[in-house]
C-alpha cells in the first residue's frame, strides 16, 4: 500500500511496517497479507475490524509473535532502522518490553498473581537493565503519578487481586510506558472496562503517547471507542488492510464499503438513527475466493470485483482505499440519516404492565437496591442504564426470579410475583423471559442449539401443542434469523452473534409477554451488535413484546429504547423517555455517563 | 504474554445454502457422547489403548476356551521349566501355568468392573448432590466421605473381609466404597464449577426439577472427568481386588485367579519367575491401555466437540 505513499526520511517514522505477511504453514492458509503502514512519534493509529478480521494477528506479529502454528512469513517491522523480524529470538526478547511493548485485552492474565505490584514493575526495568535500584524506584513513582495511581510502599506491595479491573489495566499499561519505549501495541484494552473507566483509560493512553512521543496501535472492534484517541486508522478485512488514512477523513468519509459499514453499525448517543448492520460474516480462512476480500458483503460488488486482488487507491493525502468503487461508496452519506421519533413512549410517567414497587434487595445482608420503583410501560422497551456495580443487573434478575434476598412488590399485569421462580406458577415463568449476558455460558455445551430452544417447551409445556417440537424449533429459528440446520449444531460451533440469537430463540419459545435483555450485546462485537439490535426492534415492532434492556451504553439506549431508568448505587436517579432524559439530562451521573459515552465525532 | 489465536476467524465453515438439513428427528434432541467416544478413538492414545484393553479381555475371557489342561490338575513336577507339554512351564504344586492364566483373569475383572460402577456411581450421586445442593446437605457428605477417606483402602478392606469373611460381593463392595470418596470430591468440586452457570440458572428459572437439573444439564458437562475417573478406578480395582487375592481375601481354593497366582509362588521367583511375571504383565497391560484410553477421552473432551482435530 505504501508503493503509493511518497517516501520521507526514514527517522520521522517511530515504526514502519512493511508487506507483512502471515502465514498458517501446516494448514497452507493465509492469515494476513500485504499490511503496510507506518505512524510518526506520539500518533496513535486504530487498527480496527471484527473479529476475525486478523487485527490481533497484525498487533502481536509488530512484536515478532505469532500464535502457535503461525508463522511470519514476509515483511518487515522497523523501528529506528532496524527490522524487528530480522531479530534472532534473544535480540527480539529485549526488544519486546523495552523498544515496543504490548498491553493485553486481559490485564489480569499478564500480571503475574503471586508477585507483588512493586516488584513486577522493578522486574521489567531490571530486565531491560534500566539503572541502579533507586533509579528504577523513582521511575516507577513517576509512571503510576502518570497512570494516577498510588505510589506508595502500601500499594507497590499488593498482589494483582487486590487491585480492580479497572487499576490490573492501569498497571498493564504503566508496565508498558515504563522502559519508554518507541512503539505501545494496545490490544483492546478496554474490554470489559465500564464506560466511565474505558473513557479514563483511552485520555491517558492518548496523553502518555503524546508526552512520551512514544507511537500506539489501538487494536478495536470498535471505531467510536478511538475515534476520540487516534491520528490514523487502519481497517482490517480477511487479514488484508482495506483501506489507511487519517482517522478525521474516515470517520467523516470511508472510502471502502466495510469502513463505512463499520461506521454505521456505531449507534449514535446523541441523536437516533435507524441501525444498519454489515450482512452476512466473516468468512473462515479456508472460504477465500477469488477477487475482493469483502464482495460477499458488499453493497457495491460488480462484476470486476470478483476479477482480481484489489490494489490500494490513493483517495486523499496518506490516504489508501483497497477498493475499485471508492468514488461512488464516498457518494454516499457516512451515516444513517437521523430518525424521527414518534413520541409514544408513555410521556414523563407512565403506566406501568410491570410494576416495581419499594424495591430492596441485598446480597448476604448487605442491600444493594434501595427502594426501586419503577413502571414498564406494555409494548415498549425500557432501559435499565448504570455502571457496573450500580444494582441494575440485580433489579433485572430480582423481576426474572434468579433473586430472592428482596423485599417489596413486582407487578405484572396486575398480579403480583413472588421472588424466585420456583415460587412463581407455570404461566408466570412463561410470562417472563430473560436473556443473560455471556451467550455461550448460558447454552449447554453438550446440548445442542435445537435441544436448548426446546427446552422451555418440554418444561413448561410439557412439549404439547398444536405443532410438534420440531416446527417449533424450526420456526423459533427463523424467527431470530438462523438457518434451521443450526438446530443439530453445538453451541461451540457457533459465532458469538448465533449464540446469542440462539438465547434468544429460547427465550421466545413460550411466548413471553416481557423480555429481559441483560447486557446481551455487550461482549459482542459492535457489527454483530447492531444486527441483535436491529433483531430486537423487529421482534418488538411484530408482537406486543414489553422489553427490559440492561445497558452500561447510553448510544444503545439511543437506538433501541423508548424509556429508561438511570441507576446509581442501587437507586433510580432519573427517569423518563429516551429524549428527554438523553437529550436535557437533569442529574450530573446521567450527565457524566453521557459524557463517557464513545461516540463518532459528529458529521 | 498470551496473545488470541491468531485467525479469530471461525474454524467452522459458515452457513452454506446447500447445507444438508439435519434428520428431523434430532432437531430438539439429544446426544453428545457418542461424539465424544468418536473424538476420543480419532485420538492415537485412544486407538492403542482401547486396543491393550480389549487384548487383556480376550485373554481372560476367552482364555478358558482354549486352555490346554484343568487349572487344577497336576501335570507334571513342580516349577518345570517350559516345554511342549506346559509352554509356560508349571507353578508351585505342578499345575500348568498357561492354564490357570487362562481362567485366571475372567473373576477378577468382572469383580473388579462390578466394584469400579458401583464404587463410581455412589461416588457421582453423592458429588452431585455435594455440589449443587451445597449448604449443609453438601458439607455433611463431603466431611463424612473425608472420614472415610481417612483410612487406607487396603486396611479397610482387610477389616470388613476378615469379619464377615471372604464372598463376592462384599469384595465388591468394599472395594467400592474406597473408590467413593475419591470420585466424589472429583466430582463435586467439577459441579462447584458448573452451578453459577448461564445455562444451569436457566434451567432453575423455568422451573425444571432438581434432579433433572443434576443429571439432564450437570452430568453431561462432567462425562469427560468422570470418565477419567472410571478408567482410573478400574486399575486401581483390579490392584486391589489383586492384592486382596495375594493377601489370600480371595476366592477358596479350586478357583483360580491373577493374584493368588503371584501369592503363590512368589517364594521362587528368581528360579522360576513366569508363573508370577505373566499374571502382572496382563494386569500391567490392562492398566496401561485403560489409562492411556481414559486419558484421550479426556483430551476428546476437552476439545470442542465437532471441531475437527486442529494442528
Amino acid at each position: 500500500m505504501s508503493a503509493t505513499v511518497p517516501k520521507p526520511a526514514a527517522s520521522t517514522y517511530a515504526i514502519e511496517v512493511q508487506d507483512l505477511r502471515v502465514d498458517l504453514p501446516r494448514r497452507n492458509l493465509n492469515v494476513v497479507k500485504d499490511v503496510s503502514f507506518r505512524l510518526r512519534p506520539g500518533e496513535i493509529l486504530g487498527l480496527i475490524g471484527e473479529s476475525g478480521s486478523g487485527k490481533t494477528t497484525v498487533a502481536s506479529a509488530l512484536l515478532g509473535y505469532v500464535r502457535k502454528g503461525g508463522e511470519i512469513t514476509g515483511g518487515s517491522v522497523v523501528i529506528d532502522g532496524v527490522d524487528v523480524l530480522s531479530l534472532d529470538e534473544r535480540k527480539q526478547r529485549t526488544y519486546r518490553g523495552g523498544v515496543i511493548s504490548y498491553v493485553p485485552q486481559d490485564p489480569g492474565g499478564s500480571l503475574n498473581p503471586v508477585m507483588r505490584i512493586g516488584a513486577q514493575l522493578d522486574e521489567t526495568l531490571a530486565y531491560h537493565g534500566v539503572g541502579k535500584k533507586d533509579e528504577r524506584a523513582a521511575r516507577i513513582g513517576e509512571i503510576l503519578d502518570e497512570v494516577k495511581l498510588p505510589g506508595d510502599a502500601d500499594f507497590l506491595h499488593r498482589c494483582p487481586h487486590e487491585l480492580s479491573g479497572g487499576q490490573q489495566q492501569r498497571i498493564a499499561i504503566a508496565m508498558a510506558f515504563l522502559c519508554r519505549p518507541r512503539v505501545v501495541v494496545l490490544d483492546e484494552p478496554t474490554t470489559g472496562l465500564d464506560v466511565t473507566t474505558q473513557a479514563y483509560v483511552l485520555q491517558m493512553v492518548r496523553t502518555l503517547c503524546r508526552e512520551h512521543k512514544t507511537a500506539g496501535v489501538y487494536a478495536s472492534h470498535d471505531l467510536a471507542v478511538v475515534a476520540d484517541i487516534a491520528d490514523e486508522i487502519a481497517v482490517m478485512y480477511f487479514g488484508r488492510l482495506v483501506e489507511f488514512g487519517p482517522a478525521r477523513a474516515i470517520m467523516s468519509g470511508a472510502g471502502h464499503p466495510y469502513s463505512r459499514g463499520l461506521v454505521r453499525v456505531i449507534p449514535d448517543p446523541s441523536r437516533r438513527r435507524p441501525l444498519e448492520a454489515i450482512r452476512g460474516r466473516v468468512p473462515s480462512l479456508d472460504e477465500r475466493g477469488e477477487g475482493c476480500v469483502f464482495a460477499d458483503r458488499c453493497d457495491f460488488v460488480e462484476a470486476r470485483c470478483r476479477a482480481a486482488e484489489i490494489e490500494p487507491v490513493q483517495v486523499g493525502a496518506d490516504h489508501v482505499v483497497r477498493c475499485l468503487r471508492v468514488e461512488a461508496v464516498r457518494g454516499t452519506s457516512a451515516r444513517a440519516p437521523v430518525e424521527e421519533v414518534t413520541a409514544e413512549a408513555g410521556g414523563a410517567t407512565a403506566t406501568g404492565y410491570l410494576n416495581v414497587r419499594e424495591l430492596v434487595a441485598s446480597y448476604d445482608g448487605h442491600d444493594v437496591l434501595h427502594g426501586i420503583d419503577l413502571a414498564v410501560p406494555k409494548g415498549l422497551v425500557t432501559a435499565l442504564v448504570g455502571e457496573s456495580g450500580s444494582g441494575k443487573t440485580t433489579l433485572a434478575r430480582c423481576i426474572a426470579g434468579l433473586h430472592e434476598e428482596a423485599r417489596g412488590d413486582i407487578e405484572v399485569a396486575g398480579e403480583r410475583l413472588k421472588f424466585g421462580s420456583h415460587r412463581r406458577t407455570v404461566d408466570q415463568r412463561k410470562a417472563i423471559q430473560y436473556i443473560f449476558q455471556n451467550a455461550t455460558e448460558a447454552l449447554n455445551p453438550r446440548r445442542t442449539v435445537g435441544h436448548a430452544i426446546a427446552q422451555p417447551l418440554r418444561v413448561l409445556e410439557n412439549g404439547k401443542g398444536e405443532r410438534s417440537l420440531d416446527e417449533r424449533v424450526v420456526a423459533l429459528l427463523d424467527e431470530v434469523s438462523l438457518n434451521p440446520y443450526l438446530a443439530g449444531r453445538y453451541p461451540s460451533q457457533l459465532s458469538g452473534g448465533e449464540r446469542q440469537r440462539v438465547t434468544i430463540a429460547r427465550a421466545l419459545a413460550t411466548g413471553p409477554s416481557v423480555l429481559i435483555c441483560d447486557e446481551i450485546t455487550s461482549a459482542l462485537d459492535v457489527s454483530v451488535q447492531a444486527a441483535i439490535l436491529m433483531l430486537l426492534k423487529r421482534l418488538r415492532a411484530e408482537s406486543d413484546l414489553t422489553l427490559l434492556f440492561v445497558t452500561h451504553n447510553l448510544a444503545v439506549v439511543r437506538a433501541i429504547a423508548d424509556r429508561v431508568a438511570v441507576l446509581n448505587e442501587g437507586r433510580i436517579v432519573e427517569e423518563g423517555p429516551v429524549e428527554q432524559v438523553l437529550d436535557s439530562p437533569r442529574d450530573p451521573y446521567t450527565r457524566q455517563l453521557l459524557h463517557d459515552t464513545p461516540a463518532l465525532v459528529n458529521s | 504474554m498470551q496473545i488470541e489465536p491468531t485467525a479469530e476467524a471461525p474454524v467452522v465453515p459458515a452457513p452454506v445454502e446447500e447445507a444438508p438439513l439435519a434428520p428431523v428427528k434430532s432437531l430438539a434432541g439429544k446426544g453428545g457422547f457418542r461424539e465424544l467416544l468418536r473424538n476420543t478413538l480419532r485420538l492415537r492414545e485412544g486407538k492403542i489403548g482401547l486396543a491393550l484393553v480389549l487384548f487383556v479381555l480376550a485373554v481372560a475371557f476367552l482364555g478358558p476356551f482354549f486352555a490346554p489342561h484343568d487349572p487344577s490338575t497336576v501335570i507334571a513336577a513342580p516349577y518345570t521349566s517350559p516345554n511342549s507339554n506346559a509352554l509356560l512351564g508349571t507353578d508351585n504344586l505342578g499345575r500348568d501355568v498357561l492354564s490357570r492364566f487362562l481362567h485366571g483373569g475372567a473373576v477378577l475383572l468382572l469383580l473388579a468392573f462390578a466394584a469400579t460402577v458401583v464404587g463410581v456411581g455412589t461416588g457421582t450421586l453423592l458429588g452431585l448432590i455435594a455440589g449443587y445442593r451445597r449448604g449443609f446437605r453438601g458439607e455433611f457428605i463431603m466431611r463424612s466421605l473425608d472420614v472415610v477417606l481417612s483410612f487406607p483402602s487396603l486396611l479397610l478392606a482387610l477389616l470388613f473381609l476378615s469379619l464377615l469373611g471372604p464372598k463376592l460381593w462384599l469384595i465388591v463392595l468394599v472395594v467400592a466404597a474406597s473408590h467413593t470418596p475419591y470420585v466424589a470430591r472429583v466430582v463435586e468440586s467439577s459441579t462447584l464449577g458448573l452451578t453459577g452457570r448461564g445455562f444451569v440458572r436457566y434451567t432453575e428459572m423455568i422451573g425444571l426439577s432438581r434432579w433433572r437439573i443434576m443429571s439432564g444439564e450437570i452430568l453431561p458437562n462432567i462425562l469427560a472427568p468422570l470418565t477419567v475417573q472410571f478408567g482410573l478406578r478400574l486399575t486401581y480395582s483390579i490392584a486391589l481386588i489383586a492384592s486382596l487375592a495375594y493377601l489370600g481375601f480371595g476366592r477358596p481354593a479350586p478357583a483360580v485367579d491373577w493374584g493368588m497366582m503371584i501369592n503363590e509362588n512368589q517364594a521362587n521367583i528368581v528360579a522360576s519367575p513366569l508363573p508370577v511375571v505373566v499374571p502382572i504383565i496382563a494386569i500391567a497391560i490392562i492398566t496401561i491401555g485403560s489409562n492411556l484410553l481414559t486419558d484421550a477421552f479426556g483430551r476428546a473432551g476437552g476439545i470442542d466437540l465437532g471441531r475437527e482435530g486442529e494442528a
